[in-house]
């Protein structure tokens, strides 16, 4: 199988400057709450993965909805090639994303057919962030994360091995699929979950962002209920905790950003082999 | 942990992965040493290592062995170059053949001996194989870092530079053709004495059609000599190769669902290497090319099973399925015809009315209630058909009726919105408008809401029949509104959806191209309609956003119903759709032979819809294959209602049918 086998980056680089922006929103009063995390684990040299998060509330008599941008990429590639380019996807997206959800939100009172419809914004934002990983990063890529949460609709574009999970208080349900080959003979029950892990094919990806051309992008459009939470991680946060702690972890911290910062200790204790990068949204009475 | 990306299709497959991991060096590593480590005989021609090349590769011209010029090059992956060559030892005529060419550019020992005893395995099969289909092998050599292994030149194209080329989609019978030959030469592989040899790669590109129209197998670099219960590499190409092979089980049973993805490609003409791995079963073949019978997808979706023990047991039993495919055919007419009526479905009760049905029946308490453009509004024991009673209006009753509060309400093209008593039959009240009223009750908080052609929407007091507000749209209100969450939706004429509180206050509008004559349905926080523009649309209740919009080709007079997560809608382009609402995409489509404008109504795993080809028909919700259908004499604007497993519909003819779910 021709597969690009792809080296790591040794050198340490900053972390995005964009994953940097955001900050927990506020705590107990009904309202969502967002968290967020992104290390560098125990035995990388370098983060690899981005993370980007945009909240924005308005009050008024005539007020907006809400609006949440959350974006997590966990890049591939070696010199460096995989941080450039988890960064490079997380703003090429948003970019995508304010200028044509959230810029037209401040403008506009009416919608109409001519504006794209959300789902087709977040699959050209990928798209976007495709060719400009795939252009000025060659041999690097990405897989990329996008949720979008906007009135009462989640909306996901996703391409890669991130994941993303309805948090609900006894259980995950994982929305996304791994575009990883092993992942789909697991589903097939050609491999079992622990041949999988030890795959030597585990962490061949059939699709991510930078492969050029025009990439397939799964989208998953779900509503909120108020009891739920959204969860977008690295394959170095579900990778290391199983879908039982997650939980567990979530529940027992008083915040979002407490559990965000849970989930990474505990990744970190179990060996943290890879970066860990996680979103955490909590829907307490809604968005 | 670190990742790979599987290459672009373009970058030719081929070796793969050992159990150990030692040949994962084979694709990545660069061009190492030269050092000559050859595994074979070889016969070494002085003066070979000076041939000229251009980027490692033979120039026309270069005369190998002193025997073969190189005229061409045909093809190259990533560790061999095939040429096209001239024979010189027949001077006289032109003897062409095909020179395969091996560089091993691994540094490892264990590798570069690995990929030489493929090579000399390539040689070793092909010399003792003799088939019409599989090309001869003329020589073979090989001297320092390369070898070289002379075939029988192909006059012809392979199959994936064919389908390419080719504009709409492949004949099926041509395929169907072809399939039985590539099965003629699998099963002589497949018997090989002593032992069977596998494939193991078969695709398009291996497949050569030659100048007498019959299919040649090109490229054993990865067949194999099969014995039982061996475990070998993981080797083929991506996309094409079984389940099984990624656990480095190579068995006949392999290169059937090869084959099978093979005529999955050639069909769909989608290629499986840009595809999620395994994803047939995901991506039938009618979804592209509805051309291809039920019969031969049958085949193709049995040889890709993901069980080798549920796929065709060897090609024999696959050649026959084929043969079969093939006899029948004579008959399918036939049997075609043979559906419209086996499908036909015989009425429980017919009711004629005096003019047209186009009001969609409601069913309450065992009454059918329904208007007649004879101005009625009709009341029938819903069992039997009897008639009960009918109210008259001065106007036609297009609208569909609703149920509520020991009423019946409907609204007539006579400008009124009425009130009847379901025990009495006795008007209760009216409530008059401005404009004819087309559009459907709806019940909101002991108040009913009704659009009119006078642009207005009216929410009437259920129990005095006195209007509590009006809201005022730009244009006509046909559509029955939908309520949910504390707000009210609806579509105009003019092409606006509006979301507009209990009190008739607006909350948001979004205005799409064309008239919304369609009535939302709320689902998921979601307001779902579609417009005449020929979209459907699903806008968030509470921002109107446009969540996800799909595009059909004709005006979406239908309304939505959902069942589960799929979304059922017909248009005037005549397909009846079924859409995911988890990610806005079409889960299938089916075709009736008039537009669509209907609205379906999903009952227990069916979907019923009517046409303007006269017919009522019944799908699977699943799959989209018919069930039955039953002709009226008259187009079918009437939805389709179910209740006690029976299915009340109005047509153009001026009747009302019960028919059996």
């Amino acid at each position: 199988m021709a597969f690009l086998r792809r080296l790591l980056g040794k050198e340490k680089r900053q972390a995005c400057a964009a994953s940097e922006a955001a900050a927990p929103a506020a705590v107990g009063d009904g309202r969502a709450q967002v968290g967020w995390i992104s290390e560098i684990g125990q035995q990388r040299t370098s983060n690899e993965d981005a993370v980007l998060v945009i909240r924005a509330d308005q009050a008024g008599s005539n007020s907006l909805p809400s609006f949440g941008l959350f974006v997590l990429a966990d890049g591939m590639g070696g010199h460096q090639a995989g941080e450039v380019a988890s960064c490079l996807a997380v703003r090429a997206a948003a970019r995508h994303i304010l200028q044509h959800i959230y810029l037209v939100t401040l403008q506009e009172q009416e919608h109409n057919a001519e504006q794209p419809s959300l789902k087709e914004v977040l699959e050209e934002a990928t798209q976007r962030a495709n060719a400009i990983v795939s252009s000025a990063v060659p041999g690097g890529g990405t897989t990329l994360t996008c949720a979008l949460v906007l009135g009462n609709q989640v909306v996901i574009s996703h391409v890669g091995d991130s994941r993303a999970y309805l948090v609900f208080p006894d259980h995950l349900e994982r929305v996304t699929h791994d575009h990883s080959l092993v992942d789909r003979l697991v589903e097939l029950g050609q491999l079992s979950s622990a041949e999988a892990a030890h795959h030597p094919q585990k962490n061949v990806l059939y699709r991510a962002v930078g492969q050029g051309g025009l990439l397939e992008v799964d989208v998953v459009l779900r509503s909120i209920s108020p009891d739920h939470g959204l969860l977008l991680c690295s394959d170095g946060l579900w990778g290391m905790l199983s879908e039982e702690e997650i939980v567990a972890i979530i529940g027992a911290a008083p915040t979002a950003q407490a559990a965000c910062d849970a989930l990474a200790a505990a990744a970190n204790r179990a060996g943290g082999r890879d970066n860990i990068s996680a979103v955490l949204v909590r829907f307490p009475s809604g968005w | 942990m670190s990742k790979n990306l599987l290459a672009n299709p373009s970058d030719h497959p081929v070796p793969a992965v050992t159990g150990d991991g030692a040949a994962d060096d084979l694709a990545t590593r660069r061009i190492g040493g030269l050092a000559a480590r050859a595994g074979l005989e070889t016969r070494t021609i002085a003066g070979a290592d000076v041939l000229p090349r251009v980027d490692g590769r033979l120039v026309e011209g270069a005369v190998l062995q002193e025997r073969y010029r190189i005229l061409a090059i045909l093809g190259a992956g990533g560790m061999s170059t095939v040429y096209k060559a001239q024979d010189l030892h027949f001077p006289k005529v032109q003897r062409l053949c095909a020179i395969k060419e091996m560089l091993n550019t691994a540094t490892d020992p264990k590798v570069r001996e690995m990929v030489v005893q493929n090579f000399e395995r390539e040689a070793h099969i092909l010399a003792t194989l003799s088939h019409p289909a599989i090309p001869q092998v003329y020589d073979f050599f090989s001297h320092g870092d390369r070898s070289f292994l002379v075939i029988e030149f192909i006059h012809g194209q392979d199959l994936e530079a064919l389908l390419s080329e080719t504009k709409s989609f492949l004949p099926e019978e041509q395929v169907v053709n072809w399939a039985i030959q590539i099965c003629d030469v699998l099963i002589y592989l497949h018997n090989h004495k002593p032992n069977p040899v596998i494939f193991r790669d078969l695709k398009p590109s291996n497949l050569m059609l030659d100048h007498q129209e019959r299919i040649r197998l090109v490229d054993f670099g990865i067949a194999k000599v099969f014995q039982s219960g061996q475990k070998g590499t993981m080797i083929g190409t991506e996309g094409y190769s079984p389940p099984e092979q990624y656990r480095g089980i190579a068995e006949p049973r392999g290169d059937i669902y090869a084959l099978g993805a093979t005529l999955h490609h050639l069909l769909s003409k989608q290629d499986p290497r840009l595809e999620p791995p395994f994803s047939f079963h995901e991506r039938p073949i009618y979804k592209t090319n509805p051309l291809v019978s039920k019969e031969l997808q049958e085949i193709i979706s049995h040889s890709l099973e993901y069980d080798p023990n549920q796929r065709f047991g060897s090609a024999e039993e696959m050649k026959r399925a084929l043969l079969g495919l093939r006899s029948a055919r004579a008959s399918t007419t036939a049997a075609a015809a043979d559906l419209s009526a086996v499908g036909g479905q015989r009425a429980i009760w017919q009711f004629a009315c005096e003019d047209e049905v186009r009001s969609s029946p409601v069913v309450y308490n065992g009454v059918v209630y329904v208007g007649a453009y004879d101005n009625n509004l009709y009341a029938l024991d819903a069992e039997t058909g009897k008639f009960l009673w009918k109210y008259a209006t001065s106007g036609g009753v297009a609208s569909s009726p609703c149920v509520a509060e020991e009423k019946v309400f409907f609204g007539s093209v006579d400008r009124s919105l009425y009130a009847v008593n379901i025990k009495t039959a006795r008007l209760v009240w009216t409530c008059p408008t401005k404009g004819r009223i087309y559009s459907s009750p709806q019940m909101m908080l002991g108040h009913v809401l009704i659009g009119s052609d006078d642009h207005l929407l009216y929410a009437v007091n259920a129990t005095t029949g006195r209007p509590a507000w009006t809201f005022a749209a730009e244009a006509p209100i046909r559509c029955r509104p939908a309520t949910g969450g504390d707000a009210i939706y609806f579509g105009d004429e003019g092409g606006s959806l509006y979301s507009v509180g209990v009190n008739g206050k607006l909350l948001w509008r979004f205005r799409a191209r064309r008239a919304v004559t369609s009535s939302p349905l709320l689902v998921r926080e979601l307001v779902c309609f579609g417009s005449h523009d020929s979209f459907i649309y699903a806008l968030d209740q509470r921002s109107g956003w446009a969540v996800w919009k799909f595009r059909t080709d004709g005006a979406v007079v239908s309304s939505p119903a959902v069942e589960g997560s799929t979304l059922y809608i017909g248009s005037a382009d005549g397909y009846l759709y079924a859409i995911d609402l988890e990610d806005g995409y079409l889960v299938w489509r089916c075709k009736a032979e008039g537009q669509i404008n209907s609205s379906p109504a999903v009952h227990a795993g069916a979907v019923y819809v009517g046409s303007t080809d006269g017919h009522v028909y019944c799908v699977d919700a699943r799959t989209g294959q018919l069930r039955w259908r039953f002709q009226t004499n008259g187009p079918v604007i009437s939805s389709p209602a179910v209740a006690n497993d029976i299915v009340y519909v109005g047509s153009g003819d001026h009747h009302l049918y019960a028919l059996p779910v």
